[in-house]
């Protein structure tokens, strides 16, 4: 614990520094030829080509900007954006990203066995380790660039299945744009051995970043995913639209995390990443799908990891914790889309507010019609820090059946001056004493993370914390 | 050691303090007894500075420092320990955890350190890996408690019902250990709020004081308790 403490007094956004590297960007501006050239760079099949157009032509035609969210930011011009970085290979360049890498604490020649990652860098993925083992069990993980040029049908069969062309503006964008992420593939049967994680790298002042993950995972398979997420200290906003789609065939399992800890913006709340991210996922007959995530970067989020339970017996599972400290705003939740009968759910959403930020949980649960005998239980807790921050709830539910269940506890709470007054009473400081409280009312999420990434999620949450405690 | 002058107490106005006097000599125990609402608790969180109890008045020294303007950290670093009537739950730290927390130094040790203080107080060390008097028995959360206080080793403990809700055997336990402790910190005083005039029985206090309606009425020896154990508080009261 002492050794906590020293590391909290330090505390600074360590990840908030910047590589001058040699890199190859396009001009600001989205346009088609944009497109057009971002796919001959990557080297795309036709299909793929045709499919990013007919995106961006659905994305001009219907440019509805969405303003349902209860967050406050100035409208993004999408032609102050540079929707392509490329660092130039060569060996000084490869030895400044090893050496971005190792300062952010993912080293790229780790030595770990138990971890495959992905790293990307700006807009393209720079290198995935651990690819050889993995083949020994027939799975595919690499990014989704090499997956479009080497399993181009595979990725065809899938991609903007879960999430499809009209879905929302900025998945819109993505598909139009999106220039790295990861693809993995499960085979029948194969219970991934290893984690799977990519890590997530802005470090260009004017890109966005559009990253698309797709993860297919086979009858009866198994998978652990992670992702986690940096950038740099910047007074200016920058944009990362990401979409994330699985598919978990018949009796498949997927687990996928985030700790995303982009940079939030600094006291007076400027600069940071504003964060619009779609993720969903496709359940089939006795399939699960996991979600979990820890919350504390950006300045603005936008997210809501979801679960459509089109097969019978299939299980959706969302997890979340938020924190949010001075000007963060942050609006997310889940969606449970029960189709297929005996379907279940659960939403546990627990959001920390500090100073003067906005906490927003919105969540829909919904019933089909021949979705019988399904259930859903969703919690969410709010704890309020400070008598500046806000904590909003809108959960929604519809159903269509009369058989289903459906089970809401929602609390908010003001951090418990007894337990707080009890810890100081115990010669522990306000610091330590928060930690303890915090990571009490967190633990139902974070016990569910993987060991490692639990460590590191609840030393994140103690670090954001000691900024504006104490 | 402490020195409590004229002191008056207020929350959100109203008065519940009023006028109190009293002086703790290093090794000294004394006894607080006196009616529900007499504002035993009160007091003991206006020592240990809970946020809401105000000092309107007077002046509260512990080792001849003025703690008025102290928050509850920065009393309990002095050596003050509260052990509380109703110990709090948390939820999501186990026992160890949060025990391992007192320690200053010295962090090899504390897992033998914390092992044989549960043997002496007959803790079953399977509540160690529960969260933090989570699901205790009213018995189990105040050994808790006496725990806590020989792990921090405080100069000055205030006891709040420590004997209430316990039954025969781990009251001889606690107090056990409670004397332990003062016959190996000897200058360490005691205030111990209590209903229970049988606690002779187990310690010997150097003084008794009755508390109503926020003032010490009566201080005494312990013929005085024989009497509230003949009359009843009423009785000494309206003398």
């Amino acid at each position: 614990m002492n050794k906590k403490i020293n590391k909290i007094k330090k505390f600074k956004y360590k990840y908030g520094f910047y590589t001058k590297i040699k890199s190859k960007t396009l001009p600001l501006g989205i346009n088609k030829n944009i497109i057009k050239k971002i796919s001959k760079i990557k080297k795309e099949p036709k299909w793929m080509k045709k499919w990013r157009l007919k995106n961006f032509k659905y994305w001009i035609k219907n440019n509805k900007y969405p303003k349902w969210a209860n967050l406050k930011y100035k409208k993004i011009n999408f032609n102050f954006i540079s929707y392509f970085s490329e660092i130039i290979k060569n060996k000084k360049t490869n030895k400044k990203i090893n050496k971005t890498f190792k300062k952010l604490g993912v080293p790229i020649n780790n030595k770990k066995k138990n971890i495959s990652i992905d790293y990307v860098f700006d807009s393209t993925s720079i290198k995935t380790t651990y690819n050889k083992i993995l083949k020994k069990y027939g799975i595919i993980f690499c990014s989704i660039n090499k997956a479009l040029r080497k399993y181009s049908k595979l990725v065809k069969k899938y991609i903007g299945t879960v999430v499809p062309l009209n879905d929302n503006f900025y998945s819109n964008l993505n598909s139009s744009v999106f220039s790295d992420g990861s693809f993995c593939y499960i085979p029948k049967g194969v219970k991934c051995p290893i984690e799977l994680s990519t890590y997530f790298r802005i470090n260009n002042n004017l890109i966005g970043q559009f990253e698309r993950t797709l993860i297919i995972v086979d009858e009866g398979g198994y998978v652990s995913y992670l992702e986690g997420c940096t950038a740099p200290i910047r007074n200016n906003n920058q944009l990362h639209a990401a979409v994330v789609e699985l598919i978990a065939l018949k009796n498949a399992k997927i687990k996928y995390s985030t700790i995303q800890n982009w940079y939030s913006g600094n006291k007076k709340g400027k600069g940071g990443i504003y964060n619009f991210v779609t993720k969903r996922g496709l359940c089939y007959k006795n399939a699960k799908i996991t979600w979990l995530q820890v919350e504390t970067g950006s300045s603005i989020t936008w997210k809501y990891p979801s679960c459509i339970l089109k097969g019978d017996n299939s299980i959706g599972e969302f997890r979340s914790i938020s924190l949010t400290k001075n000007y963060q705003q942050i609006d997310t939740g889940s969606k449970m889309i029960h189709i297929g009968k005996n379907t279940k759910s659960i939403i546990i959403s627990k959001g920390i507010s500090l100073n003067n930020s906005k906490n927003t949980y919105r969540g829909l649960v919904k019933f089909e019609k021949n979705s019988k005998n399904s259930k859903n239980y969703t919690q969410c807790d709010s704890l309020l820090i400070g008598n500046k921050c806000s904590a909003f709830t809108y959960p929604s539910i519809i159903s269509m059946n009369s058989s289903s269940k459906i089970e809401h506890e929602s609390t908010i709470l003001k951090i418990e001056e007894e337990q707080l007054f009890y810890c100081n009473q115990r010669g522990l400081n306000k610091e330590i004493a928060m930690s303890i409280i915090i990571n009490g009312f967190s633990i139902e999420v974070i016990k569910k993370l993987p060991l490692e990434y639990s460590l590191e999620a609840k030393e994140l949450l103690n670090l954001n914390l000691k900024k504006t405690v104490g | 050691m402490l020195i409590i002058k004229n002191l008056y107490v207020k929350i959100k106005n109203n008065l519940i303090i009023k006028k109190l006097n009293l002086k703790i000599n290093k090794g000294e125990i004394h006894i607080l007894m006196g009616p529900n609402g007499s504002g035993k608790s009160s007091l003991s969180y206006t020592i240990t500075r809970k946020v809401n109890y105000n000092i309107y008045k007077g002046k509260i020294k512990f080792n001849n420092k003025l703690i008025n303007k102290l928050n509850t950290y920065e009393v309990s670093k002095l050596g003050i320990f509260l052990s509380f009537q109703y110990p709090i739950e948390i939820y999501g730290i186990t026992m160890f955890n949060f025990l391992k927390n007192l320690f200053k130094k010295n962090k090899n040790k504390y897992i033998k350190y914390i092992f044989k203080l549960c043997n002496k107080l007959d803790i079953n060390k399977k509540y160690l890996n529960r969260y933090f008097n989570y699901g205790f028995s009213g018995g189990e959360k105040k050994k808790n408690e006496i725990l806590q206080m020989l792990i921090l080793k405080p100069k000055f403990s205030i006891l709040d019902e420590i004997d209430s809700g316990l039954d025969i055997d781990s009251l001889k336990i606690i107090f056990n250990n409670i004397k332990y402790y003062i016959k190996k910190k000897k200058d360490s005083s005691f205030l111990i709020i209590t209903h229970n005039t049988n606690i002779i029985n187990y310690i010997k206090p150097n003084f008794i004081h009755i508390l109503y309606n926020g003032k010490i009425i009566k201080t005494g020896n312990l013929h005085l308790l024989n009497k509230i154990n003949k009359y009843g508080y009423k009785n000494i009261i309206n003398f």
